[in-house]
């Protein structure tokens, strides 16, 4: 049996590569996607390893603000150094200054890095890392001395366009914002590279300058413990003399921290990516079932003999299922090879991003090879499973009929069970829709994934009217031709049906996100409609704060006449993390906010909390509320007002002079102007962009760039999230060609038929590429209409944020087109090879 | 032949046509030089062994194959100097051909079957004449059934109106009742003899059975890929008499061999 097996695989190698291409595409994508998110931990890993010394004194709380921009201000002193450094289990003491919210210029003046990736500024010791290592190493040049000397990354000396020698522009984030200094070297961590980074290396009278004000003072200290001394004694060591505020922790743990918060950041890209691949795999999955459906089919007859011949039930369906084994088998070793390659055209088009993954770090582990083969062989059996149960349920009879063709069990029952399926999706979509417990869009979800997995099932029967359509239109267009292909494309609803769903799906995934993403953007536009109340708004390209002298430059520009400025820091509220806005007086005469409850003017210590944040908190007016900033020193505040939460301010707003008083630094986050009555708007603008330019961080939008420059955003995340589910696509063509060049084989005295009789080669492809055409646009249509209908829902789920329901009907239309193009392409290669049949060995063909 | 002043003009013809499979020693002379005008308005039976070259001479005149050399004329066309798609085109409009079985396509009604060369074609059917050639084949009833839906007779009467729909200069049919019993035998050859009487059409049919070469007014002898013999207005002993003589002859050479 088993040589048998292999024997028929041989002997059908096309249809082998064409089946196996679906796995291979899909494990391709499945191992590519685990290599690369791999390599990207292993990445981050490596650095934060190696640029982590044994042990680190720091602020207490540091752990806790580790994603926020602020800037401590609690510093240590030399003489904690030196104490330090004195104790038995220290071995050396290194003062650490560490910078936030720099940014590096090119030589032409333009923004370097300031995407994805932060700017890491920080003073040069000679302190080695956890390993006994430096944590960097010069690629070139020398360390910094003096103040006015730096030391970038290659990537960034490389991107600013500067040699050693040259005057780097910086840009900092306090006070006078221009700086410079001079490059004397490169460097890169000793882990590899910077993953993107941008790092800002000066020596530690230059940090201070820069940072601390000139103080001889440092944010941190780096410990490295003497020999025979372990981590946790030498935190245990530190922790006595570390002055009250500060704490001292050991490398690893600060290492674990380091690695929490990237690893929440690149779970997300990981998961991400993984949805895709998932998607990828089923539509591949619905291949397989379809491509054996239809070659137990074709084989019924050699079936029934093996069965009449003496093979039991059970050696037919496992030879079927061996035949599947050993196809997924290279199909998933091949897919795990070009996954490999894939891996690397992510890494490439993430450092495009800024995310810089070591090359290095993109190896075959043996987990990801071992799950790409579980699934790759796993989805194959299980959708070789039923066919290969039909295979193994030819009557031995059936060698001696002449219709080939195994009987069908009905319609009737398939259509029974999807309408209750149907139903019971709706149900869930209700209790979404009206409310139910839980998140309303988890409901309408679970009702998505059963009514495109229902649909994928019973596709023939809500398929017919489509199929009925594209024949009475191609055989309007198209004359006989058409007739005879829209005949073909019905001939077997269910091959049809099943060779549809693949693309049904891929488009039902990219309808619905359409219609998420253009209501997102519609709602974008009703938000900042009804928020951007200023004439001008600035802010920086990553949100990040800024220096007040870009406000003090721009309300230099005639015609404006007021800009209010606005400070976004965060703050530790009963151990959970809160976004804190400090806005100045002008606030209150541009924005008014939604108020729920007391009055938006505030006096003294008293602060504005959103509806949300009061729920949390039991905050009412009047409420205690206490703010502890990273400086350690906290405000008692007084809540005076609870808001309906907008853009416009965070969840707890308060009277600008209280950050400084909080310890924050003096920074702006957003700057709104308005402009002097009868000013000229355009005019005014242009002079506001002059004004900013020298600070390339900072943008100026007027209200239509500003909804402009989100729906970008969007954008970019809609195009990228097409770009993924192009594959299941490409693989949803693949199985369009297999089907395709399966019937093709299958009718093969039929095309010799039509031939004989005056059938030319022209419009025999033609046939097959309409056929194909009516195969793609019942996908299509499918895949849309439920899309549209899901992510309509989803969308009425999610009322709260996306206000507006925008359909994207161009998309849809353009969607429509690429299926015809998709169903074009997929009959290349069957057509051709339909319209080379020999005429007359064709009509010989038993 | 030419001075055979009462035959009329050939429908098809055949000038030295050799076709042969292979080369060396192991070459098959399917057809060895065969010489032969299809008389127009008269239905013509070919006979002879199994393996004796008939279908290949079906399909080498019916612009289905390629001679190795010798030329083919069709209502005065010499195909040879035809490309793919003006043979397609010829066949569409000048040939009718009908196969032993499976002639008609299964997703198409009998109706659709029957127009559709003239569908591909692009031309409107001469309803009139539509109309005789249904009316002879007796199907009218059944004209909205797919082939499935129809006996083995009725299916090959179906394909010999699809041949005839386009009035073509000739139309071939290659054992058209090798599959069937004898009662829808004679259904579909007194069509065809009808066909031939009553619409002046033109008809080749190759046949094993001497009952059916019966209904014809010619049968020509093939052997070895020659033609070897015909008879004119033949009668059913006649025509076996002479299978069985040329029986004998092979068997006499395979025995000398
Ligand atoms: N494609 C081919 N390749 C090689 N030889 C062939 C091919 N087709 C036919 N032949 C040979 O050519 C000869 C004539 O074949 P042909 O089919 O014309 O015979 P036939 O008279 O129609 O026989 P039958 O009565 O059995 O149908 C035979 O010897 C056959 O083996
Ligand atoms: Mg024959």
């Amino acid at each position: 049996m088993l040589k048998l097996t292999l024997r028929n695989l041989l002997a059908r190698k096309v249809r082998l590569v064409m089946s196996g291409l679906a796995i291979v595409l899909g494990v391709a994508f499945l191992s590519g996607v685990l290599v690369f998110s791999n390599g990207l931990s292993s990445t981050f890993d490596s650095i934060i390893y190696s640029s982590t010394p044994d042990g680190v004194v720091r602020a207490e709380q540091t752990a806790s603000f580790e994603a926020g921009p602020t800037q401590t201000t609690q510093t240590l002193s030399p003489e904690v150094v030196a104490e330090l450094e004195e104790l038995p289990e220290v071995a050396r003491a290194d003062g650490d200054v560490v910078g936030i919210g720099m940014s590096l210029l090119a030589s032409d003046g333009t923004l370097v890095g300031g995407t994805g990736a932060p700017t890491l500024a920080f003073n040069h010791t000679d302190g080695p890392n956890m390993a006994g290592e430096p944590p960097m190493l010069l690629s070139s040049g020398r360390w910094p001395a003096a103040a006015d000397e730096i030391v970038l990354d290659d990537a960034a000396a490389d991107n600013g366009d500067y040699d050693l020698g040259d005057e780097v522009k910086l840009l900092a984030p306090f006070g006078d914002s221009e700086r410079t200094a001079t490059l004397v070297g490169t460097a890169e961590f000793n882990g590899g590279g910077t993953a993107g980074a941008t790092l800002l290396v000066f020596s530690t009278e230059g940090a201070q300058d820069l940072f601390l004000d000139g103080a001889d003072a440092f944010h941190q200290v780096s410990l490295t413990a003497a020999d025979g001394v372990t981590q946790e004694q030498l935190a245990e060591a530190a922790d006595t003399v570390a002055p009250s505020g500060f704490e001292a922790v050991t490398g690893d743990q600060v290492a674990e921290e380091s690695q929490d918060a990237v690893g929440q950041f690149l779970d997300v890209i990981s998961t991400f990516l993984l949805v895709f691949a998932i998607i990828a795999v089923i539509v591949g999955g619905f291949i397989i079932v379809n491509t054996f459906t239809i070659l137990v089919a074709q084989r019924s007859r050699e079936l029934a003999l093996l069965r009449a011949l003496g093979a039991s039930r059970r050696q037919v369906t496992q030879s079927v299922l061996l035949e599947a084994v050993v196809m997924s088998a290279v199909a998933a070793t091949v897919g795990i090879g070009l996954g490999w390659l894939l891996a690397r055209g992510l890494a490439a088009l993430f450092r495009a991003v800024g995310l810089d993954i070591a090359s290095d770090a993109l190896t075959l582990d043996a987990g990801s090879v071992i799950i790409s083969y579980v699934v790759g062989v796993g989805v194959t059996l299980v959708a070789a499973f039923l066919p290969a149960r039909r295979a193994g349920k030819v009557a031995p009879v059936a060698a001696m009929r002449a219709d080939s063709a195994p009987a069908r069990d009905s319609l009737r029952r398939r259509t029974i069970i999807g309408g209750v399926l149907i139903a019971v999706g709706i149900v869930f979509a209700v209790i979404g829709i009206t409310g139910g417990p839980g998140p309303d869009s988890l409901w309408v979800g679970i009702a998505a994934g059963i009514w495109i997995l229902t649909a994928a099932a019973i596709s023939s029967v809500i398929g017919r009217p489509v199929l009925v359509l594209c024949r009475g239109l191609f055989g309007r267009l198209f004359g006989t031709t058409g007739r005879l292909a829209g005949e073909n494309a019905l001939r077997d609803p269910r091959r049809t049906g099943a060779t549809a769903s693949a693309l049904m799906i891929g488009l039902a995934l990219v309808s619905t996100i359409g219609v998420l993403a253009t209501s997102l953007n519609a709602s974008v536009d009703d938000v900042v409609d009804e928020e951007f109340t200023s004439d001008f708004l600035v802010q920086s390209t990553n949100f990040l704060p800024f220096s007040t002298s870009v406000g003090d430059d721009l309300e230099a520009v005639d015609g404006v006449a007021t800009v209010s400025r606005q400070q976004w820091t965060g703050a530790q509220v009963d151990d959970s993390t809160v976004f804190v806005t400090g806005n100045d007086a002008a606030f209150d005469d541009i924005y008014e906010l939604d108020m729920v409850e007391g009055r938006q003017q505030l006096q003294g210590n008293q602060a504005l909390v959103t509806t949300g944040f009061a729920d949390d908190h039991d905050l009412e007016v009047g409420s205690p509320l206490t703010l502890t900033f990273l400086a350690g020193k906290s405000l008692d505040l007084e809540v005076a007002g609870i808001f309906e939460g907008s853009e416009t301010t965070g969840d707890v707003s308060l009277p600008l002079d209280l950050l400084a008083d909080a310890g924050v630094p003096r920074q702006d986050t957003s700057l709104s102007i308005m402009l002097e009555p009868g000013a000229d708007a355009v005019a005014v603008g242009n002079a506001l962009d002059e004004a900013a330019e020298a600070t390339p961080i900072v943008a100026v939008y007027d209200k239509q760039e500003f909804a402009e420059s989100i729906r970008d955003q969007i954008n970019q995340l809609l195009y990228m999230i097409y770009g993924l589910l192009a594959l299941a696509i490409v693989i949803a063509v693949i199985g369009i060609v297999n089907t395709l060049g399966l019937s093709v084989i299958e009718r093969t005295r039929e095309i010799g038929l039509l031939r004989a009789i005056g059938m030319s080669r022209t419009r025999l492809r033609r046939m097959i590429t309409l056929e194909s055409v009516a195969i793609a646009v019942l996908g299509a249509v499918l895949g849309m209409v439920i899309g549209v209908i899901i992510g309509v829902l989803l969308r009425q789920a999610l009322k709260d944020d996306l206000t507006s329901l925008g359909l994207p009907l161009g998309q849809l239309l353009v969607f429509l087109v690429i299926a015809v193009v998709v169903g074009v392409l997929a009959a290349i290669l069957p057509a051709i090879r339909a319209s080379r049949l020999n005429v007359l060995e064709a009509i010989a063909t038993e | 032949m030419t001075s055979e002043t009462s035959s009329p003009a050939p429908a098809a013809r055949a000038i030295d046509l050799r076709k042969t499979y292979g080369s060396g020693d192991s070459a098959v002379h399917a057809l060895a030089g065969v010489t032969l005008d299809l008389e127009a308005g008269r239905f013509t039976a070919i006979m002879g062994p199994s393996g004796s070259g008939k279908s290949t001479l079906m399909h080498c005149m019916a612009a289905l194959d390629t001679p190795s050399s010798g030329a083919v004329e069709v209502g005065g066309t010499d195909l040879g100097r035809l490309k793919d798609k003006d043979l397609t085109a010829l066949r569409r409009e000048r040939i009718g051909f009908v196969f032993q079985a499976f002639n008609l396509i299964p997703t198409l009604t009998a109706s659709e079957n029957i127009l559709l060369p003239l569908n591909l074609a692009g031309h409107k059917p001469d309803q009139e004449w539509l109309d005789t050639v249904i009316e002879a084949v007796g199907l009218r009833d059944r004209l909205g059934h797919r082939p499935t839906e129809l006996s083995g007779g009725q299916q090959q009467r179906v394909a010999c109106a699809r041949a005839l729909a386009s009035k073509p200069s000739i139309v071939f049919a290659d054992e058209p009742t090798g599959n069937l019993d004898s009662t829808s035998g004679a259904e579909v050859l007194s069509f065809l003899r009808r066909s031939v009487d009553d619409f002046g059409q033109t008809v080749v049919m190759v046949t094993h059975d001497a009952v059916a070469a019966s209904y014809c007014d010619r049968v020509v002898f093939l052997a070895d890929g020659l033609v070897v013999d015909e008879i004119r207005n033949p009668k059913r002993e006649q025509i076996l008499e002479h299978m069985t003589r040329l029986q004998d002859l092979a068997a006499a050479r395979t025995t000398q061999a």
